[in-house]
C-alpha cells in the first residue's frame, strides 16, 4: 500500500473545513457556554466552602468575644462586689466612730457637769457646813457673844483645815 | 426525557428503513434492478472465498469509497446483492465542476464504466475517480497497474468518510450543545448529559491543564475537545459494523496533525523560537548545530501524530477483518463450527481490545497536541533550572520516545 497515493487532497480539505467548521460551532454553542458553567459551579463550590469556613471562624470569634464579654462583666460584678463591701465596712466603721466620738462627748459633758454640780454642791454644802458650823458654834457659843468673830474665824480656820 | 424519545425514534427509523430495504429486494428483486439501494452482479465473481479476495477485500474496505455499502449477499437466483445508497460524487475536471450519485458508476471499481460528464469521461478505479485523456476509448495500466492514459480529479466528493465525518459532526453538535443549554436551567446535568461531564472534564483536567498550564490553557480548550471527541468517536464508528475507516484515512489524520502543528507554530512565544534557533546555556557550536535538529523536530511531533493515529487505526481494522476472514481461510483445517468459534473468539478479544485503543489514540492524540502547545508557550525560567538541564531534556526525550 502505498501512502503517498492513497493520500485524497479532496478528503484532507473536505476533513479541514469540516473540522474548522466544527470547532468553531462546538467552540461557540458547546465548549465555551460548557466551560463557563464548568468554571462558575467550581466557583461558587470553592466561594461556598471559602464562606463555609469564614463562618467558622467567625463564629469562633464571636464565642471567644462572648467569653471574653461574660469575663468582663464577672470582673466588673466582683469589682462592684467589693467595692460594696468596702463601703459597707467603711460606713459601718464611721457610724461606730461617730458613736464613740459622740458618746465620748456624752460622757465628756456628762463629767463635766457632774463635776460642776459636784462644785455646786461642795460649795453649797461648804456654805451650809459653815453656815451649819456657826450656827453650831453660835449654840455652843452663845455664851460668849464677845469674842464672837474671834470664833467666827476660828471656825473657818478649822473648815478649811478640815476640808471635806 | 424528549430527547431520549427522540434518540429512540431516530434509531428505530433507521432499523425500519434497512429492514424495509431488505424486505423490498427480497420481495421484488426484479424490479429493483434500477434502484440505487441495490445493485446486482455476477455472485460467483463477488464472492469473497479465497485468501487473494480476502486480502483485496480488506484492502479496499481500509479506502475511502464513494458509496456507502452495508453488506452483500447472494440471492436464490444465485445474484450477488449489495445493500448501501450512493454517495454525492463532487470532482473537479478539465471541464468544470461536475456533481453526480456515485450510483452511477454501478458500484464498478475497475475503471470498466465510464460516465460521461460534458467534456469529461470518468472512470473510477481502486476508489480514486480517474478523468481519461481526450480520445481515449479504453483505460490502459502499466505494469504496476496505474492507469497510463487517465489522470486523477481533485475529488471533493461526499465519500464514506466525509459521510462519516458529517455525522459525527451533527452527533458532536447534537449531544454537546444540548450539554450546554442544560446548564441554563440547571447545575448539574442529568440524563446522558452526566456521561458527558465528567468527559469534558477530563479532557480539561488530565490534558489541558498539565501540559498547557492554568492560564493558557482556556484558549486551546475549543481545538482539544473537538479533535478529542472527534477522533473518539470516529474510532468508535470504525468499531462498528458500518466499517467507517476515518482515523485510518491518511489524509484526515494528516489534516488533524497539521492542525496541531498550524496551532503550535502559531502560538510559539520567543522562548520556544530561541529554544529552537539559538538553544540557550550551551556552547556556541552546540547552538549551531542544535538548529537543524530542533527544526526537524518541529516537524517530527506533528508526523509522529498522523502516523500514530493512522497506523493504529489501520492496523486495527486489518487485524480485525483478518480474524473474520479466518472463518474462511480456517474452514479447511478446522471445520465451519470450529473456524466459526475460533474466529468470534479472536474477533471478540482483539474488538475489546480495540475499543480501549479507540480512546487510547484519541487520548494520546489530544494529549501530545496539548503537550506541544504546552512546550510552545511555555514560560522558561532559566535560572532556576540551569543545573538541571540536561535532566529535563532527557525527561521530555523520555516523554516522546
Amino acid at each position: 500500500m502505498n501512502l503517498l497515493e492513497d493520500f485524497s487532497p479532496g478528503l484532507f480539505v473536505m476533513q479541514a473545513v469540516i473540522l474548522i467548521i466544527l470547532i468553531f460551532l462546538l467552540g461557540k454553542f458547546a465548549w465555551k457556554p460548557i466551560l463557563n458553567a464548568l468554571n462558575e459551579r467550581e466557583e461558587g463550590i470553592a466561594d461556598a466552602l471559602k464562606a463555609a469556613e469564614n463562618a467558622k471562624i467567625e463564629m469562633a470569634q464571636l464565642e471567644a468575644s462572648n467569653e471574653a464579654a461574660a469575663q468582663e462583666a464577672r470582673a466588673q460584678r466582683d469589682e462592684m462586689l467589693k467595692e460594696a463591701r468596702e463601703i459597707k465596712e467603711k460606713m459601718i466603721s464611721d457610724a461606730a466612730e461617730q458613736a464613740q466620738e459622740k458618746a465620748d462627748k456624752i460622757i465628756a459633758n456628762a463629767q463635766e457637769a457632774i463635776e460642776a454640780e459636784k462644785k455646786a454642791a461642795l460649795a453649797d454644802i461648804k456654805s451650809q457646813v459653815a453656815e451649819l458650823s456657826v450656827e453650831i458654834a453660835e449654840k455652843v457659843t452663845r455664851k460668849e457673844l464677845s469674842e464672837k468673830d474671834a470664833q467666827l474665824a476660828l471656825i473657818d480656820k478649822m473648815l478649811t483645815e478640815a476640808n471635806i | 426525557m424528549f430527547k431520549a424519545y427522540l434518540t429512540t425514534a431516530f434509531f428505530g427509523l433507521i432499523l425500519l428503513v434497512s429492514s424495509t430495504l431488505q424486505a423490498q429486494q427480497d420481495d421484488h428483486l426484479e424490479d429493483h434492478l434500477s434502484d440505487h439501494e441495490v445493485h446486482v452482479t455476477d455472485a460467483e465473481e463477488e464472492k469473497v472465498n479465497t485468501p487473494s479476495e480476502i486480502k483485496s477485500y480488506i484492502e479496499h474496505h481500509l479506502k475511502d469509497v464513494h458509496d456507502f455499502h452495508l453488506f452483500s449477499y447472494t440471492n436464490n437466483a444465485n445474484e450477488r446483492v449489495h445493500v448501501g445508497f450512493p454517495l454525492p460524487v463532487i470532482v473537479w475536471t478539465t471541464d468544470g465542476l461536475k456533481v453526480f450519485m456515485s450510483s452511477e458508476f454501478h458500484h464498478d471499481d475497475a475503471a470498466e464504466v465510464q460516465v460521461q460528464k460534458g467534456e469529461a469521461t470518468l472512470v473510477k478505479y481502486h476508489s480514486k475517480i480517474y478523468e481519461m485523456e481526450a480520445g481515449a476509448q479504453s483505460i490502459n495500466f502499466d505494469e504496476e497497474h496505474h492507469p497510463i492514459n487517465a489522470h486523477k480529479v481533485l475529488d471533493f466528493s461526499i465519500t464514506k468518510s466525509v459521510f462519516g465525518l458529517l455525522l459525527i459532526g451533527l452527533l458532536l453538535v447534537f449531544l454537546f450543545a444540548g450539554l450546554a443549554k442544560q446548564y441554563k436551567k440547571k447545575q448539574i446535568p442529568t440524563g446522558f448529559g452526566r456521561v458527558l461531564e465528567p468527559l469534558v472534564i477530563y479532557v480539561r483536567d488530565e490534558i489541558a491543564r498539565p501540559n498547557i498550564g492554568e492560564e493558557k490553557h482556556k484558549k486551546y480548550m475549543p481545538y482539544l475537545l473537538t479533535v478529542f471527541f472527534l477522533i473518539w468517536i470516529a474510532n468508535l464508528l470504525g468499531l462498528t459494523p458500518l466499517g467507517f475507516n476515518i482515523t485510518g484515512q491518511i489524509a484526515v489524520t494528516t489534516c488533524l496533525a497539521l492542525f496541531t502543528f498550524f496551532i503550535v507554530q502559531f502560538s510559539g512565544n520567543k522562548d520556544y523560537w530561541k529554544h529552537i534557533f539559538w538553544m540557550p546555556d550551551v556552547p556556541v557550536l552546540m547552538k549551531i548545530a542544535l538548529i537543524p535538529i530542533e527544526v526537524l523536530g518541529m516537524f517530527t511531533k506533528p508526523f509522529s501524530l498522523l502516523i500514530r493515529l493512522f497506523a493504529n487505526i489501520t492496523a486495527g481494522h486489518f487485524v480485525v477483518m483478518s480474524l473474520i476472514a479466518l472463518m474462511i481461510t480456517l474452514k479447511a483445517q478446522f471445520g465451519a463450527v470450529g473456524s466459526t468459534g475460533l474466529s468470534v473468539f479472536l474477533t471478540l478479544f482483539i474488538s475489546v481490545i480495540e475499543l480501549l485503543v479507540a480512546f487510547l489514540q484519541a487520548f494520546i492524540f489530544t494529549m501530545l497536541s496539548a503537550l506541544f502547545i504546552g512546550m510552545a508557550v511555555a514560560e522558561h525560567d532559566h535560572a532556576e533550572h540551569h543545573g538541571t538541564e540536561e535532566e529535563g531534556v532527557d525527561e521530555v526525550r523520555e516523554r516522546f520516545v
